[in-house]
């Protein structure tokens, strides 16, 4: 057990699903919100030259993604020194 | 030098090089033959990730189909990148705790069964064989065009070089490959872009051009912008607008989740993770996968719009009535003799015009047949590039189809050598053995995917939409239910595993192959494609391993104890404890 006690493995877990979760609200957000269900209203905005639905669809959703995995990679780094668990 | 001499140059450099670091990375035990020795860098990593997955099939094909479609291309961008955010967040870290070779691994052992590796050792193996027959028939493509070799040939050059650094050189050899043919690959696939983004829009970053307004023939902002003309131009030949698409909203929304989701339950991604040294490197390595994903894919809309407006004005000429056939460039003759361009002069005019339609239609004025998969291709002569760039794309695309084959093959070996016969049918066999059973289990997966690489079986698009789907509907649900849920147990996963494969494998079999004809919106259900239905497919999964594992026994004790332990990355073995 990597864990001191019980407590701490379970709110390490709690920690990391809420982390993951938060962050996958916004893939869904991002993707499915901004590129699909709302592009048509997104579309009435122009964005450098984009309509913004059609933007989030073939551009800004990707750079979303990029983001995400770097923000989660330190935000997890963190968590596991905060609980003691990294690797050696 | 013309473009035939400088081709041979450029892809026998190409060539020199890959089968150069082959030779010299040698992998001499099993272990190196199937994770690299596991002391990759996460950025090496990524980099060899992102050769891994762009094939033949994105080099190609992919800026082509958007070209044609507009919106509706949107779902392989979103999709075929954000299955790697799901990868990162979801998987990778755990499964590298885990710390074993392969997918079917972690199923077998996670869900303390045989019948559940089996199912997903068969999974595994489809998926790649589905994906590779397309991959040797790109190579061939290729080599066809620009060696004006046959297009059989091409293949088997392409068997030939595949074999050398995927079968001697292992995961070792192919992982810094890999990395030689990303920076050919994105080289090739850039320098086009930049060139017709300056060209057309004087932005130096395609991204950037993309929303930019056009220049005029003086190179002044014209007042224009290029989604705008796009639009314009769409409509007035009768085509839905470029921005909107024709797709119904319920059924992008599938397709593209059900692209993530197979992504992210592709073997020869997932594999990739178990190569990097710690946990920590395989949440950092999925993002710089994705780095150097997106940085093609993301300038693939770019490069679409900007040979879509290219195309359509060289075709159809300053006043957009057409231009005589004798005055065409050369591109169009040159691809007529491969057959992916057609013209059907069908008003009799001598001149050459693309509108909606199809060219065997009397009533349409269509008179242009063009294939999606030269718009790459042909660009650099669209725009009448330096012969250079032209020879350069052509190693770029055989760059994609080889690092992509080698990495499935890699996954089809282990898949037999490893998962088949160590874990299942000759539990005593020797390092030594292994390693040779692997070895020749991927001869004789090149020579099956150069059959196919001969003889098209005519539907690979419709094969790749079942790749993804069978990796959306099995793999990826019992993967996440393995680590998300300690409870669920064998019995539940399999019958997941089997009920979305055979709901998703019946679903698409029925509309590709036994009646075609009834493939239209109307027939489906709830609207979803069968490019889609793997979404739904997932969800049946998750649904009925759910149900069934309420109902049977719990899982024993130290399968608990294993879902905890992967859960943290403290005490992580090396990349591949045997």
């Amino acid at each position: 057990m990597g864990f001191e006690n019980n407590d701490k493995a379970k709110g390490y877990w709690r920690e990391n699903l809420r982390l993951v979760l938060s962050l996958l609200a916004i893939w869904a957000a991002v993707s499915f919100g901004c590129g699909i269900l709302l592009v048509d209203v997104l579309n009435e905005v122009h964005f450098m030259g984009f309509k913004l639905g059609f933007w989030f669809a073939q551009q800004g959703s990707m750079y979303v993604f990029v983001a995400l995995i770097f923000v989660y990679a330190a935000k997890a780094n963190a968590l596991d020194k905060k609980y003691n668990v990294q690797e050696d | 030098m013309d473009v035939q001499t400088l081709t041979y140059i450029i892809v026998g450099l190409s060539f020199a090089l890959y089968i150069g670091i082959a030779i010299w990375s040698r992998a001499g035990s099993t272990k190196e033959f199937y994770v690299a020795g596991g002391g990759v860098h996460p950025v090496v990593n990524g980099m060899a990730t992102a050769a891994d997955w762009m094939s033949a099939a994105s080099f190609i094909s992919l800026a082509g189909i958007v070209s044609f479609v507009g919106y509706d291309g949107s779902v392989y961008l979103m999709g075929w990148t954000g299955g790697y955010v799901l990868l990162a967040l979801c998987m990778a870290p755990y499964l590298r705790k885990f710390g074993k070779f392969t997918v079917p691994d972690f199923v077998g052992e996670r869900y303390y069964s045989q019948a559940a590796r089996t199912v997903a050792v068969i999974c595994a193996i489809f998926i790649c064989f589905t994906y590779i027959a397309g991959q040797m028939r790109g190579v061939g493509v290729v080599f066809s065009r620009f060696l004006e070799v046959d297009v059989d040939t091409g293949v088997y050059i392409g068997m030939a070089v595949v074999f050398f650094y995927a079968v001697l050189g292992g995961m070792k050899g192919i992982t810094y490959t890999q990395v030689a043919q990303y920076c050919v690959l994105i080289f090739a696939f850039m320098v086009p872009a930049i060139f017709l983004s300056v060209m057309m829009t004087g932005h130096i970053i395609p991204q950037i051009g993309f929303g930019a307004q056009l220049l005029d023939a003086a190179g002044n902002n014209s007042g224009v912008y290029l989604l705008e003309k796009l639009n314009n131009v769409s409509t007035e030949l009768g085509f839905a607008p470029y921005t909107d698409g024709s797709k119904s909203m319920i059924d992008v929304f599938c397709i593209t989740g059900a692209l993530m989701v197979g992504t992210a339950g592709l073997p020869h991604v997932i594999v990739r993770f178990f190569t990097v040294p710690k946990v920590k490197d395989a949440r950092i390595s999925a993002g710089w996968a994705l780095v150097f994903i997106a940085i093609m894919y993301t300038t693939v809309p770019a490069l679409a719009a900007f040979s879509r407006v290219n195309m359509i004005e060289t075709i159809n000429g300053p006043d957009a009535k057409g231009v005589a056939y004798e005055s065409a460039p050369d591109w169009i003759k040159n691809w007529e003799k491969t057959g992916l361009i057609k013209w059907n002069d069908k008003n009799g005019d001598g001149k050459i015009y693309y509108s909606s339609g199809k060219i065997e239609d009397a009533a349409s004025k269509n008179e242009m047949k063009i294939d999606n998969d030269i718009i790459v291709l042909a660009t650099p002569e669209i725009a009448n590039l330096p012969a250079w760039v032209i020879a350069l794309v052509a190693a770029g695309g055989l760059a994609a189809a080889l690092s992509t084959s080698a990495g499935l093959l890699l996954v089809i070996s282990t898949s037999v050598s490893h998962d088949l016969l160590k874990k299942n049918l000759m539990p005593n066999i020797s390092d030594k053995k292994e390693l040779m059973f692997a070895r020749l289990a991927a001869g004789v997966g090149i020579v099956i995917a150069g059959y196919f690489g001969v003889n098209p079986p005519g539907f690979v698009a419709a094969v790749v939409a079942f790749a993804f789907g069978l990796a959306a509907s099995s793999l990826f649900p019992a993967i996440i239910m393995g680590i998300f849920s300690k409870t669920m147990n064998k019995e539940g996963a399999i019958a997941g595993m089997l009920t979305g494969l055979l709901f998703t494998a019946g679903y698409i079999i029925y509309f590709k192959f036994v009646n075609p004809a009834d493939n239209v919106a109307a027939n489906w259900f709830l609207g979803i494609s069968p490019e889609g239905i793997g979404m739904v497919g997932m969800l049946v999964n998750f649904g009925v391993a759910a149900l069934v594992s309420r109902v049977t026994t719990a899982t024993p004790q130290h399968v608990q104890e294993m879902v905890e332990s992967i859960r943290f990355p403290k005490g992580s073995g090396e990349a591949s404890g045997h």
